[in-house]
């Protein structure tokens, strides 16, 4: 069985919690609170007024840049505050609040449950769609979608990846979502494939979920192009460049894009929103969210309107277990610690809340390193993690650079794998952050010599 | 407002621990360990204890009244381990107070004297072992014949090992003595003479191969010193080196299982610390111990050379790990 090439680890998935729990609609807040950046790149401009009545699906704030992605209202009801707020991890930013009044939606919106197959635009008209729809990739990145679809001049993609590995433990949405909308995953790859022309799509999934796999393989069967790829279980193999070496055996090269190897991967949740912005004209408003944890009292796959305090979503899971240490947003690999609930709604970023125990929330403390080379065998980038560590510490950028710090992928193989539980990333992120800097301001240094 | 633990990602681990790799590799030296006390008796058990203890108890004075450290490291196990490897590493017979010497040789001045586990360049029980090799050079090559718990441990009876033969068969080209060599299922059960726990290649293999199959350490060292060491032997018989009376695959077998080429390959030569990171430099590292034990055994001026390549290789580690794994992406354009 096919998987990416160098490195990689095994963790436990512990997704025996919430795997195979029906998608359950989680219900409307009494007071949403919407962020005007859920998503990599520029923040949104209001385009509503404090005092405005809105509805489900109305345009709330409008990308403010190439690179950004539209807000639209997951509520109806008025909005009362467009101002500061802070997000869970004590970052200040800026929020709409709506008091929410009914589930009143915009005609436009098809709310039937029907399938639509037929799908008559042109490739245009299919990235237009999915621009004014918000939709980023719901994997994790956050990147605004419509963005990956319109390729630099001079490149062009050969081959759509569907990314429905869930590499992250614990998760089990993407798994859910394609047992339950499998159908209009694969009509939402069909619409994909059109809009970036390519004749073949594969769609990526983990042999942790053999009836995914058999289920999406039947619905895939008469389809022209779309081809069910089982994976060998390893981590981290949901990120773009382990799938695209995993599914076609190319390697994107250092600071590349997957589009030099002639790839554009999606996620399925992604697929799923743009089926349904497509053919239902429904934009990113909800997602599914896994609510996990070893002594959560009902985990579970829940479908969320943004905006929905997580608070009230945790209630309806079962309210956070007596000894949690750590909520995490997302999987315990790549997922952030959040220090409180409070005022923290859903959104497009979000894909699951994790409830750690306190006994296993406190990480060890480090000893020396006995140079294993175990973060070497592990690192799917094929780095030097101790190096990388230790040269950040030592504030060696030029080397730092030298060394490919700017192909981590931030996964935390290295960190997993450590047996001296040194907590290499905690110096290489900042390294890499600093040497991120240097090249900009480098770049940026060279373009205005150009001019 | 409750607050939660914050700490950056990831939030969960292997469950991996120097500890737990410590004791996996105490665990798969016991086969060993066992095999040299059946042949060895009461020598075995008292060399063994002594190393240990004088090996923690070293570590454990250094760190709490030279170094003033808070933590005990002590408790990670290698302090035994490298106890262990030293005594396997010695004659049965060798006097008690020589064998303190060399425990305390090989934590005072192998590690501790470098910062303690991780810091240091040189494998510490192969320190101590070639310290007291120098310094003690007849009790340290004086073997006792094996004979169980029959074996004294002073003034026990003594035999030439079969690498002193064999260096003598090739190297004088006297083939006279070949019948003194063990034949080869002897050789490979471990009934010959030797340093305590390096006679019984079985077990060694078993052991290693334990260490392999547990993630602990990867087949690169082991493999390659066994097979520069086999094509070395066999290039040796090829080029019409050996006498009379000794074909080429019995001295390639020879040469693989007697001495301390299995302890080595598989227990010294893949000690974390001394050893490199990389696939590649870590196959280089094994070539080279391959490469020098063979030159030392058939022209130096000792039958067995295993210590002096794996140290003499210890020090090549820092430009070794210069050698950079291929990154994502590096081959393919």
């Amino acid at each position: 069985m096919r998987t990416f090439k160098i490195g990689g680890v095994h963790p436990r998935d512990n997704k025996q919690f919430s795997a195979h729990q029906p998608i359950v609609e989680c219900p409307l807040p009494k007071q949403a609170i919407i962020p005007l950046v859920q998503h990599i790149g520029a923040p949104t401009q209001p385009v509503v007024e404090v005092g405005a009545k809105v509805k489900v699906g109305q345009l709330l704030a409008k990308a403010g840049g190439f690179v950004s992605a539209n807000i639209c209202s997951p509520v109806s009801g008025t909005v009362t505050k467009i101002g500061d707020w802070t997000d869970a991890w004590g970052a200040p930013g800026q929020a709409i609040f709506i008091d929410v009044e009914g589930d009143e939606w915009i005609p436009e919106i098809d709310r039937t449950p029907d399938l639509v197959h037929q799908c008559t635009l042109d490739s245009k008209a299919i990235i237009d769609k999915i621009a004014a729809a918000g939709i980023v990739g719901l994997g994790g990145a956050c990147f605004p979608t419509h963005v990956k679809l319109l390729p630099p001049p001079g490149k062009k993609a050969d081959v759509l990846i569907v990314n429905g590995v869930e590499c992250e433990p614990y998760l089990t949405c993407d798994h859910q979502l394609m047992l339950e909308h499998g159908e209009e995953i694969i009509i939402g790859t069909q619409i994909l494939m059109k809009a970036l022309n390519v004749q073949r799509a594969i769609i990526g999934i983990e042999n942790n979920k053999k009836d995914a796999i058999a289920h999406m393989k039947h619905l895939a069967q008469s389809k022209l192009g779309i081809e069910i790829q089982p994976l060998k279980l390893k981590y981290p193999q949901g990120g773009e460049k382990q799938l695209i070496d995993a599914c076609i055996g190319r390697q994107v090269p250092s600071g590349a894009l997957p589009i030099e190897v002639g790839a554009v991967v999606d996620n399925v949740a992604t697929i799923y929103a743009i089926y349904e912005a497509v053919q239902k004209n429904k934009p990113l408003i909800s997602r599914v969210m896994t609510i996990t944890g070893k002594e959560l009292a009902k985990p579970g796959n829940y479908l969320v309107r943004f905006g929905t305090p997580i608070e009230e979503v945790i209630a309806f899971a079962g309210g956070v277990p007596e000894n949690t240490g750590k909520i995490i947003g997302g999987g315990p690999m790549m997922g952030r610690a959040m220090d409180h609930t409070e005022d923290m709604p859903a959104n497009k970023r979000l894909s699951g809340l994790l409830f750690m125990p306190e006994a296993e929330s406190v990480r060890p403390e480090p000893e020396n390193c006995i140079r294993c080379g175990k973060c070497v065998s592990a690192c799917p980038m094929g780095l030097e993690p101790y190096l990388l560590s230790r040269l950040s510490e030592l504030e060696m950028w030029d080397e730092l650079e030298k060394h490919s710090i700017m192909d981590c992928i931030d996964c935390g193989c290295c960190v997993f794998t450590c047996p001296a539980h040194r907590r290499l990333l905690d110096d290489i992120r900042p390294g890499k952050a600093k040497v991120g800097g240097i090249l900009r301001e480098r770049a940026a240094a060279a373009a205005a010599e150009k001019k | 407002m409750a607050h939660f633990i914050t700490a950056p990602a990831p939030h969960t681990h292997s469950g991996d621990s120097v500890r737990r790799n410590m004791l996996l590799v105490i665990l798969a030296l016991l086969p060993a360990y066992v095999v040299s006390v059946i042949e060895f008796g009461w020598g075995a058990l008292i060399t063994a204890a002594i190393s240990i203890c004088a090996c923690v108890a070293t570590e454990w004075l250094i760190s709490r009244y030279l170094l003033k450290e808070k933590r005990q490291t002590i408790g990670d196990l290698s302090a035994v381990l490298t106890g262990l490897l030293l005594a396997f590493n010695l004659p049965s017979s060798l006097d008690w107070w020589i064998v303190l010497i060399g425990a305390v040789v090989a934590i005072g001045v192998g590690k501790m004297t470098f910062g303690g586990l991780g810091q240091n360049p040189f494998n510490p029980a192969l320190v101590g072992r070639v310290f007291l090799l120098i310094s003690f050079p007849a009790q340290m090559t004086t073997w006792p014949v094996p004979q169980g718990f029959a074996t004294k441990y002073i003034d026990a009876e003594t035999g030439a090992t079969p690498l002193y033969y064999l260096k003598h068969i090739v190297d004088a080209g006297d083939g006279s003595v070949i019948n003194q060599l063990p034949d080869l299922m002897n050789a490979f059960l471990g009934v010959m003479g030797g340093s305590l726990g390096e006679v019984c290649a079985l077990a060694l293999i078993i052991g290693g191969l334990f260490l392999i199959c547990t993630g602990v350490i990867t087949w690169h060292i082991p493999v390659s010193i066994i097979a520069t060491v086999a094509l070395f032997a066999a290039c040796t018989g090829w080029a019409g080196m050996l006498p009379e009376g000794l074909d080429t695959c019995h001295y390639v077998a020879y040469e693989l299982l007697t001495g301390g080429l299995m302890l080595g390959a598989f227990f010294m030569a893949t000690d974390y610390v001394t050893s490199p990171m990389t696939a590649w430099g870590k196959i280089i590292f094994g070539i080279g111990i391959g490469v020098i034990v063979m030159v030392i055994r058939t022209w130096g001026n000792y039958p067995e050379g295993m210590s002096f390549a794996i140290l003499i290789m210890n020090a090549c580690v820092p430009l070794l790990n210069k050698i950079r794994p291929t990154r994502f992406g590096e081959k393919k354009k």
